[in-house]
């Protein structure tokens, strides 16, 4: 079975500027959404709390804010959770009460409402460490890629390698666009999503930039840009299909597994798609755009010739 | 040219073995089980009867009785004769004991003989509390000042040294003196004395002094000491609690993780862990007279102070202290005899007995106070900032006539309730924490969202894997068979690595697993794809397979290690979960390469790798 054509040409440098113009639209669009709306930043990086509580029986939500104002938690965020049997209460990080007290009052109360409530689950962070958090983070980020930049530039060459690492940012700006558009709440599981996609991004660009080596190295009349167009074409078959199968297993996270991993999974189909469409679209063609020549590649084999060729 | 020599043959056979015998023990599922270990005596086969028997009386039939060294296990069926049994246990046994809920693995005794375990279940799989604790170095180091201010007092009066006065100014001791002779005469004696400190001299009028001032390493000493006592205190408190399996770890310079599985009254493991309170035993000084006229006019007779009392009123203590929580060794609450009240029975080590009957023999009919101390730290808004606010409450809890001359053992009482004194008699056992310390993180997750949360890991895993091989199947066909039995051994070779290095599987964790399933396939990918290429070039079968494995290899092996590189860093800045998830991705990363380069390729060896000439293979067209 197949999907793409066992020979496929499309002529994706002919019409990059359709490429280019996608690609624009997206970028802009996901920085025009983080400068206006941000991240919508998860418990785990802007601190407070967090209790979750379930029912064998629907909880009215009325009765439980009315109980947390009565102990004067006026600022809990009070909401239904999955179905109406389940409760989530939110609080920002207090202040004068510590901590340790401040989740046991809100427990007591949801039981004040339904005595057959069981607790579920409890957060909290304090505000240094959700700082810390976001710096260290922002940090992992930094470092996967100029970790990547490194490598390929040293295994590939430097051009090919920031046409990488500007394909891996475009990804990275379009997922956090996505979950910032959508306000998907960013926790700590997104942000581990997000450099995840970082690495699914720059494997799917490896491979063609391998392809793109060696086609440079066997077609020495063809122009960069047929060069290019074939090795994009060699590899569609496989870049789909992988793209399949991860989207597969992430969809089926998304759908069956569970709360937790929602925004994890929501932000790799996200990245994934955008992977996808970085390493055929965006990170060849950059390469191009800063000037890839054929010579760029070829620096270790005219070594060797020139070592052949001397007594 | 498409077979592999006998040896890799073999190699790849024993690997197979080995991760299926480190993997299964996650087939057998766990026990509710209680967990019972004497804390000072040996375990004894009496222990065993009384256990057995106080479970017969009770109508409960457990599972399995194991002893395990200084331990003894108690199987059961459910979770609800579990809870039964720790309780009838904990009664019977008493506090000699400690009685902890566990989950015990139910791995069969020849695989534990080979050291196979299931893999660590992180606290989101298996329910519990995780804590991330701020110890207040600040404070400890002021403590630290304050006690050498005290200590230079005696020290200077002992050597005969006069001075006018000692105390501190910023983080500065200030040792003050008539004259520069006096001085100079205490200079050399406190620098011997006290090498921590750096000294400094300064003339000010008439007076001298000397400037103290702690080296940085004496402060990095004591940041050390405060954060090292500060997790064996932890420790100490943690198995009073009854946990099994907790996790105490320092963590930066000023932090620490402690995990506390299958706790569920968050309310009281908090209270218990982040208590400072500890006692102090001060001499009372005057009558209720000149307590009432030092309260009024705040002003207090030299060498004295005023403190407050739990039922009211102030009371003048001596500045000196007689004894500290730190010198008692054991402490159990009961109930008093004469008048029925709670109280606290102590037991002094040998330093603060002999302290105590030397005190109490000069000061028969005289009243003692006990005075109970505790640190409270919170985070406060402040115009918008958040700053720490700390607190110390200090309040006499009884005051009572030395009768006789005590010594190492006797009781306090004054206590509001029972459970004031057995919280009380918990922490004087645990001993103090040196510097206060803070909750700064909780993650609490109930027992039944933990299994929520794995069976739905599992579930979507399994989903995942027959999606991503039925997908293989129909695109590669034969081919597409041999990428999932490497699928399946990846699957396999990452949960046994996870079992060898009990690394914490987190929901995150099987999150990673099943990304990695969907990932790996991709090597196999990537060599189909280029053996189809191959056949297209007209190259013959047996040719193209072998071609399209060389090929891809160095593909896969850039496309891999840039993966690997992102799983690393990730780990390296990740905490808890996240660190999960970088784990399995990693594990899962390298075992994908040896899977699908290699078995992948033994398997398509043993298909169409023994006769010399094929006419066509199934890989579904090209």
């Amino acid at each position: 079975m197949k999907f793409v054509p066992s020979k496929t040409n499309f002529d994706f440098f002919g019409r990059r500027h359709i490429g280019y113009a996608v690609t624009i639209f997206f970028v802009l669009a996901s920085i025009f959404s983080l400068a206006t709306k941000g991240l919508n930043f998860g418990l785990d990086f802007t601190g407070g709390m967090l209790i979750e509580a379930a029912s064998s029986q629907p909880v009215e939500l009325d009765k439980v804010r009315g109980a947390l104002r009565e102990k004067g938690l006026d600022d809990a965020v009070v909401q239904h959770f999955g179905s109406s049997s389940e409760v989530l209460v939110r609080m920002p990080p207090r202040e004068g009460v510590k901590q340790a007290e401040l989740s046991g009052q809100v427990l007591a109360a949801i039981k004040g409402v339904d005595a057959g409530v069981e607790m579920r689950r409890v957060e909290f962070v304090g505000p240094a460490v959700g700082q810390e958090l976001v710096e260290a983070g922002a940090l992992a980020i930094a470092f996967v890629l100029l970790g990547i930049l490194v490598y390929v530039g040293l295994r590939f060459e430097f051009k090919l390698a920031f046409g990488a690492i500007q394909a891996m940012a475009h990804d990275v700006l379009v997922v956090l666009g996505f979950l910032s558009f959508f306000q998907v709440e960013f926790d700590l599981a997104v942000l581990a999503a997000v450099l995840a996609v970082m690495g699914y991004s720059i494997n799917d660009t490896i491979v063609v930039f391998d392809r793109i080596r060696e086609n440079f190295l066997k077609m020495r009349k063809a122009s960069p840009i047929d060069v290019m167009n074939l090795s994009i074409n060699d590899t569609l078959s496989r870049t789909t299909m992988t793209s399949l199968t991860t989207l597969f297993t992430v969809v089926v996270l998304f759908y069956m597994g569970g709360d937790a991993v929602h925004g994890f999974a929501y932000a790799m189909i996200i990245g994934i798609l955008s992977g996808t469409y970085s390493s055929i679209f965006v990170a060849a063609a950059l390469a191009l755009a800063m000037g890839l020549k054929r010579s760029d590649l070829m620096k270790p084999e005219k070594a060797e010739a020139e070592a052949d060729q001397s007594p | 040219m498409n077979r592999y020599p006998l040896w890799k043959n073999l190699l790849i056979v024993v690997a197979l073995l080995l991760a299926t015998v480190y993997a299964l023990p996650n087939l057998y599922g766990e026990d509710p089980a209680v967990q019972i270990s004497p804390r000072s005596v040996q375990l004894s086969d009496a222990d065993l009867q009384r256990v057995d028997a106080a479970l017969k009386a009770g109508n409960l039939t457990p599972k399995r009785i194991e002893r395990q060294g200084e331990q003894l296990l108690v199987r059961f069926d459910s979770t609800e004769s579990q809870l039964k049994a720790a309780d009838l246990v904990r009664k019977e046994l008493g506090r000699g004991y400690v009685v902890a809920l566990n989950l015990a693995p139910n791995t069969p005794a020849w695989l534990s003989a080979l050291g196979a375990k299931p893999m660590y279940l992180g606290l989101d799989l298996r329910g519990g509390v995780h804590f991330l604790m701020e110890v207040d170095m600040d404070a400890a180091l002021k403590q630290l000042r304050e006690r050498t201010v005290e200590d230079m007092r005696g020290f200077l009066r002992g050597e005969k040294l006069r001075y006018l006065t000692v105390g501190l100014e910023g983080e500065d001791l200030l040792v003050r003196f008539a004259d520069e002779a006096e001085r100079d005469a205490a200079q050399k004696a406190i620098g011997r004395q006290y090498p921590d400190l750096d000294l400094l001299l300064r003339e000010e009028g008439k007076d001298s002094f000397i400037i103290g001032r702690f080296t940085e390493k004496a402060v990095l000493a004591e940041r050390k000491a405060a954060l090292d006592q500060n997790i064996t205190t932890l420790r100490n408190r943690v198995n009073e609690l009854g946990v099994a399996e907790p996790v105490i770890q320092q963590q930066g310079d000023a932090r620490i993780v402690v995990q506390l599985p299958g706790v569920q009254d968050t309310a009281r493991a908090k209270e218990i862990l982040g208590a400072t309170a500890t006692l102090e035993f001060r001499l009372v000084e005057g009558s209720p007279v000149d307590w009432d006229e030092a309260a009024k006019s705040g002003r207090t007779p030299v060498g004295s102070r005023l403190y407050p009392q739990r039922d009211g009123g102030s009371v003048l203590l001596k500045r000196q202290v007689i004894i500290t929580g730190d010198q008692i060794v054991d402490a159990a609450s009961g109930i008093e005899q004469q008048s029925g009240s709670s109280a606290v029975f102590v037991n002094l080590d040998g330093k603060g007995a002999r302290r105590m009957s030397e005190v109490t023999a000069q000061s028969i009919g005289k009243p003692m106070a006990v005075v109970f101390i505790e640190n409270k730290v919170e985070t406060v808004e402040e115009n918008g900032q958040m700053v720490k606010k700390k607190s110390v409450i200090e309040e006499v809890i009884n005051i009572a006539t030395i009768r006789d001359q005590l010594s190492n053992r006797f009781q306090i009482s004054g206590l509001d309730n029972g459970n004031e004194a057995r919280d009380l008699a918990l922490l004087l056992r645990a001993g103090a924490l040196r510097a206060p310390i803070e909750i700064v993180e909780e993650r609490t997750i109930g027992p039944s969202l933990g299994a929520d949360n794995i069976s739905a890991g599992v579930k979507a895993a399994v989903v995942g894997f027959i999606a991503v091989a039925l997908f293989m199947i129909l695109y590669y066909s034969l081919f597409g068979v041999v990428a999932n039995v490497a699928l399946f051994v990846n699957l396999v070779l990452i949960v046994a690595v996870l079992s060898l290095l009990q690394a914490t599987l987190t929901l995150p964790g099987i999150a990673g697993i099943v990304l990695t399933l969907g990932m790996a396939v991709d090597a196999n990918v990537l060599i189909n794809e280029r053996i189809r290429e191959e056949l297209r070039n007209g190259n013959t079968p047996q040719a193209a397979i072998h071609a399209g494995y060389e090929r891809a290899l160095a593909t896969i092996l850039d496309a891999n290690l840039t993966t690997l590189l992102a799983a690393l860093v990730l780990f390296a800045f990740g905490t808890g979960p996240v660190k999960g998830f970088a784990v399995t991705l990693s594990i899962g990363i390298l075992a994908s390469m040896f899977t699908a380069v290699i078995v992948s390729r033994a398997v398509v060896n043993q298909i169409y790798g023994r006769r010399a000439r094929i006419k066509s293979i199934a890989i579904g067209g090209y």
